[in-house]
């Protein structure tokens, strides 16, 4: 189990993670070998139960939806890294063609 | 005052209750001994003096109301009954946690301004307790480690040998509980993170059933994995802690409404025909020879007191490895996207919002935290999705199901918790698969929800400590405890401290 120099650049784009050349190597080299120890799961025979999406021993437990009262808005702006007229302000979410 | 840091949280609890000391003199002790160990230890990351001294007083408050209004006190001895155990004890609380106003770093560069806007509700509830809060606990980023060594605020150190870690990621809850810098501490657990360090520090660690302990105000890592759970000298302290913060959240959907007993802990209960199943999938080649025989000896004392033993098998064992390693992250890489350097944390400056993601997150999560979410991501991409991470969720039902089948035999599993005692800083370098191994033994606990509870069994010949754990079915910790407690009153592993 071997992943490409190319399959790592598009995992790190599509996590939105910018990797210097050198860690575009490493984790090519390391997630390799970790996949390649992983692979004995493939040989699992697995036709005797449906899949287990969580070791929860009963299913969701859900509240009643009723309006309250959120957080309040400085208190979640005040470590945003840019604000502005008391809202987060961003780069351009539509870039020029 | 270092005295009163020698106290089992019980003792202290009932000490202060009769007024021996105040919980303002207790927490000076803990603030000065955290003064005094911190540079060579490193368990936490923030230290709160203030808060904990304004928590002290409010506690000396009710304490002396509650000596005012009670009957005599001297029939407290044990912790003094429900809802006052942690009234004026001080704690630790990893830095995963929330606490309202409180820098919350979760051990990450991506986080190191954040101040938490809500309190978590565990830690809610114990400062409803009465608890004193001394700080935020150093942790793996994120809680993604065994050793506390990927923490961007630096490693800390096991008090029994400063050179070796403590284990992770609560290891800074696990060196703070065992430098006696605090009678207690949470941690969590996703994959061993209580358990471990509490084997290699020699305490008593309880994770819960999945969904007992509410996760609203914990910062996420593996969502279907992840159990708050508490570090304690023993397992009576540990079922304090553990009772009080315990039970339905309408804040947490996946919290139950099994009600959280009372767990009155007995002296004198024999483990009279408790079943204990030993699985041999658990005793390893490679496993260190002397955690091997100080868990076989444990299991002998087990049989003294009153159990019967038997042999089990869990056959998937060896698959839980693999199974949390897709799991895990690929729960991560989606639970991570949020750190995008726009809402919080500081941003990278880039000329478009990509570059501001990428950038940002290349920077500022870890080396570990990144090959995590590379690794979750690529599990659940297009065109790998189904044999990586539905093969691992279809594994899963069989590691589940390998517990309820042995549950129906026995009524706990005993098994080491590490293949080893604390390893040396550094030993896995840049070897991450053998840090995984490192996991191999608490993995299967958190796939299946089952609670878990590690205490210390022996050391070996460099005097490091040996932990077992106890296994059990869902919401059965309080037989957890009680087995603990019972062994605890028979042996004195869990009472040697650290010389530091």
């Amino acid at each position: 189990m071997s992943l490409t120099l190319s399959q790592v650049e598009h995992i790190a784009h599509l996590a939105r993670l910018a990797l210097t050349e050198d860690e575009t190597q490493q984790y090519c080299a390391q997630l390799s070998a970790i996949l390649e120890h992983f692979t004995r799961l493939q040989a699992v025979d697995t036709s005797s139960l449906p899949p287990a999406a969580s070791g929860s021993p009963a299913g969701s437990n859900l509240r009643s939806d009723e309006p309250r009262p959120g957080l309040e808005r400085d208190i979640l702006l005040r470590t945003a890294p840019d604000v502005v007229h008391d809202q987060f302000r961003v780069p351009p979410v539509l870039e020029e063609q | 005052m270092t005295a009163l840091t020698t106290l089992s949280l019980a003792q202290t609890a009932a000490a202060l209750r009769r007024g021996d000391f105040s919980s303002r003199e207790l927490t000076q002790a803990c603030l000065a001994r955290i003064a005094r160990l911190e540079p060579a230890l490193h368990a936490f990351i923030t230290v709160t003096p203030e808060l904990a001294l304004a928590q002290a007083d409010a506690a000396d408050h009710r304490l002396a109301e509650w000596r005012r209004l009670s009957p005599p006190f001297s029939s407290f001895a044990n912790g003094g009954g429900p809802g006052w155990g942690l009234l004026g004890i001080p704690i630790a609380v990893k830095d995963v946690l929330c606490l309202k106003d409180v820098r919350c770093t979760a051990g990450s560069r991506i986080l190191e301004n954040f101040i938490a806007p809500y309190t978590a509700t565990a830690v809610e509830r114990l400062l409803a307790a009465g608890v004193v809060i001394l700080g935020k606990t150093n942790t793996d980023e994120f809680a993604m480690g065994s050793s506390t060594e990927n923490s961007a605020y630096g490693v800390t150190h096991n008090p029994w040998d400063m050179s070796r870690v403590p284990g992770g990621s609560s290891g800074g809850s696990a060196a703070a509980v065992a430098a006696r810098l605090a009678p207690a501490a949470l941690g969590t657990d996703t994959g061993g993170s209580v358990r471990q360090p509490a084997a290699f520090c020699g305490l008593t660690g309880l994770k819960p059933t999945y969904g007992r302990v509410s996760r609203y105000g914990l910062i996420a890592y593996g969502s279907s994995l992840d159990c708050v759970g508490a570090l304690a000298r023993s397992a009576e302290d540990a079922a304090i802690v553990f009772t009080s913060m315990a039970g339905r959240d309408p804040q947490d959907a996946t919290t139950l409404d099994v009600p959280v007993e009372t767990i009155t802990i007995r002296d004198s209960t024999p483990l009279a025909d408790l079943r204990v199943g030993i699985p041999q999938e658990y005793f390893v080649a490679g496993m260190q020879p002397e955690v091997e025989s100080a868990v076989r000896a444990a299991i002998q004392t087990l049989e003294a007191l009153g159990a019967v033993v038997e042999p089990i098998s869990l056959p998937h064992t060896q698959d839980a490895l693999p199974v949390y390693y897709i799991i895990a992250p690929a729960e991560a890489s989606a639970n991570l996207a949020r750190f995008d350097g726009l809402r919080y944390g500081p941003r990278q400056p880039a000329d478009g919002l990509w570059d501001v993601f990428r950038n940002t997150r290349g920077e500022r999560f870890g080396a570990e935290v990144k090959r995590r979410i590379m690794l979750g991501t690529y599990a659940l991409s297009t065109g790998y999705y189904d044999a990586w991470y539905g093969q691992a969720q279809r594994v899963r039902a069989l590691i589940r199901q390998d517990f309820e089948q042995a549950l129906a035999r026995v009524d706990v599993i005993a098994a080491p918790v590490t293949p080893t005692t604390a390893f040396s800083i550094g030993a896995h370098g840049d070897d991450p698969l053998a840090m995984y191994l490192e996991d191999i033994f608490t993995l299967p606990a958190n796939l299946a929800g089952v609670p878990a509870l590690a205490f210390p069994v022996g050391f070996d010949s460099r005097g490091l400590p040996v932990g077992m754990q106890l296994m059990g079915p869902h919401f059965r910790e309080d037989m957890l405890l009680q087995a603990a407690h019972v062994f605890q009153q028979a042996t004195e592993w869990h009472k040697s401290s650290p010389m530091v």
